[in-house]
């Protein structure tokens, strides 16, 4: 920010250079039309009593029905099914690769032969399409006949079953939680590489034992690592399709339908516009919800950290 | 021979490491491994590690003239190129203006930027189908291009606005006062200096791109469709039929993030800690 205030004022001729400040406009309006034109049609929708299989049906509902999708939603006990799943999921998912990402983390940060080697196996999982590890763990690793799980449930004598059916929800949250782990990993051994090692040698000789020195120096200063890593994956776990789609189509009956998905099924397989609509309003409503209570906690820290 | 307490509970350690990064690769290994695999050996009980490896799944799925793989692997790559490309040449700009001619709104305009990419594709997916249908967008790869470009736009905004800012100052000034107009103070001294950011940048929008399924599934059907849709069409292979080839089609699908990872790790680093950091 210090170098780009001083640039305008150091070169000279301001005036000649004036345009420059215009070189983001063609990108803000792109982004406007592709991220803000779809929004704006959406809340319109959304006040819509459209469905696919109805073509008149399209259109506004009229001011005294206007709210009817929303109300109709409400009214729906699946409704508060949904946002509890999307809820558990995500929850779940941030919470297991937070203290698993964490862990793998510091067994990475010290030195020992093979290291590149285990960090480069322990990224994979967040590289490989949720598409292709849905069908993976579905069709291979947990098939109720020949897969792991099988293997694993007849040696530890559990009766067999089909775990993506047993523990749905349980069973999503895993595969969900491999795929992420690397990446709250990849953030914080970048955190731990960043503490300087003077500054644990000087609290040890300072005689803080191993616990005090995590919990008092190496925590805090993890602290900003922790809550961008926690606070992206929220954003990309809250929009978890693939793995549902693929390997429980939300089920059985409601167990794994998520916010994403239920809009999937509005309109595809209900053909209801309006009431898809409403139901995005609803998880633009709740992603918000989510970022700006993260990112309270953040700017609270921070003011502590400052005072 | 004396080992100290440290030493053993450092080997021990450093075993639990691997033992643990094993067991994560596993599945991953496990797919590759029976993607070599006769059918009849894939769903083979107990699963068979040791087994004649045959090449057949990959000729059938992967290289064979009648199978869709190629039409799949083309439209993946035509459209995670050109979307990345897009969304360079919107970004680059904007990222520029942000870094070195900063106004009262940058701070702002930023932020928003930054809000875009948290809207939930879900939230927008109706209206976007709508639009597309009526534009005639379904099932090209311009409406598959125009969306990832939007959905990788703010992170390559707020990547290279960071590494931006990170260049040595007095070079630019240097380039300025030679009298370099725009085009070439970015072409000559700007961009060279850019090259790790925009790797590290493009590698991440490139996972992204590439394994994306949402708006794929929803937007296309068969002419524009890219890879995660024909993995995704394995989804009936439950119960047995085809595992083996299935493995191959979901391998090949991950081999080239997978490499681009691997070679590219400081770089993911990188991009994925620029938050952190700034």
């Amino acid at each position: 920010m210090a170098s780009g205030s001083m640039s305008s004022s150091s070169t000279g001729k301001p005036g000649k250079r004036e345009w420059r400040k215009f070189l983001s406009s063609p990108g803000l309006i792109f982004l406007i039309i592709v991220t803000q034109v779809p929004f704006v049609v959406a809340i319109y929708f959304s006040f819509n009593g459209w469905n696919l299989t109805r073509p008149a049906s399209r259109g506004f509902l009229g001011w005294d029905r206007m709210w009817r999708n929303y109300s109709r939603i409400l009214q729906n006990q699946d409704f508060y099914t949904v946002i509890w799943n999307t809820v558990v999921l995500t929850g779940s998912v941030v919470i297991i690769t937070f203290i698993l990402g964490l862990m793998l983390a510091m067994l990475l940060n010290r030195p020992f032969p093979g290291r590149s080697l285990a960090r480069t196996l322990l990224i994979s999982p967040f590289l490989v399409m949720p598409v292709a590890a849905a069908v993976l763990w579905k069709n291979v690793l947990l098939d109720p006949t020949f897969g792991f799980s099988t293997l694993l449930q007849r040696s530890l004598g559990l009766p067999v079953n089909y775990l993506f059916e047993s523990a749905p929800m349980a069973t999503v949250i895993a595969v969900v939680a491999w795929q992420w782990t690397p990446f709250v990993m990849l953030i914080l051994l970048a955190g731990l590489q960043s503490l300087p090692d003077s500054t644990l040698e000087a609290a040890s000789i300072d005689g803080a034992s191993g616990f005090s020195l995590f919990r008092f120096i190496v925590l805090p200063h993890l602290k900003r690592f922790i809550e961008i890593a926690l606070l992206l994956e929220t954003i990309f776990v809250l929009n978890v399709f693939g793995i549902i789609d693929i390997a429980t189509a939300g089920g059985p009956g409601l167990a794994t339908t998520n916010l994403p998905y239920q809009i999937f099924l509005e309109y595809t397989k209900r053909f209801n516009i309006g009431r898809a609509s409403a139901y995005g309003i609803f998880a633009i409503i709740l992603a918000n919800i989510v970022v700006v209570f993260l990112l309270r906690i953040i700017s609270k820290q921070q003011e502590e950290v400052a005072t | 021979m004396n080992l100290s307490r440290k030493q053993v509970v450092g080997a021990f350690l450093s075993i639990l490491t691997i033992a643990l990064s094993l067991l994560m690769f596993f599945p991953i290994f496990w797919m590759a491994l029976t993607s070599f695999k006769v059918e009849i050996e894939a769903i083979s009980f107990p699963p068979s590690l040791f087994f004649a490896p045959t090449l057949e799944n990959w000729q059938d799925t992967v290289f064979s003239a009648n199978s869709p793989f190629a039409r799949y692997l083309r439209n993946t790559v035509f459209i995670t190129f050109f979307s990345i490309l897009l969304a360079l040449i919107f970004a680059l700009p904007t990222a520029y203006q942000m870094a070195f001619y900063p106004t009262k709104r940058t701070e702002g305009s930023m932020l928003w930027i930054m809000s875009t990419r948290m809207l939930p594709p879900a939230g927008v997916i109706v209206p976007v189908f709508i639009i597309f249908r009526d534009l005639n967008l379904i099932d090209t790869h311009f409406g598959l291009i125009l969306l990832y470009a939007g959905m990788n736009f703010p992170l390559i905004v707020w990547m290279m606005r960071s590494f931006m800012l990170e260049l040595p100052f007095d070079i630019i000034e240097a380039a300025r006062l030679d009298g370099a107009n725009l085009w070439q103070e970015f072409t000559k001294v700007i961009f060279p200096l850019l090259i790790p950011g925009l790797a590290a940048t493009s590698l991440l929008a490139l996972i992204f791109t590439w394994n994306e399924f949402f708006f794929a599934v929803n937007l296309t059907a068969t002419e524009a469709s890219p890879l995660s849709i024909y993995v995704s069409t394995f989804k009936a292979a439950q119960g047995g039929l085809f595992i083996a080839k299935m493995s191959a089609a979901s391998t090949a699908a991950i081999i080239p993030v997978l490499i681009a990872g691997w070679v590219a790790q400081k770089q993911l680093v990188t991009g994925l800690t620029m938050g952190a950091v700034k």
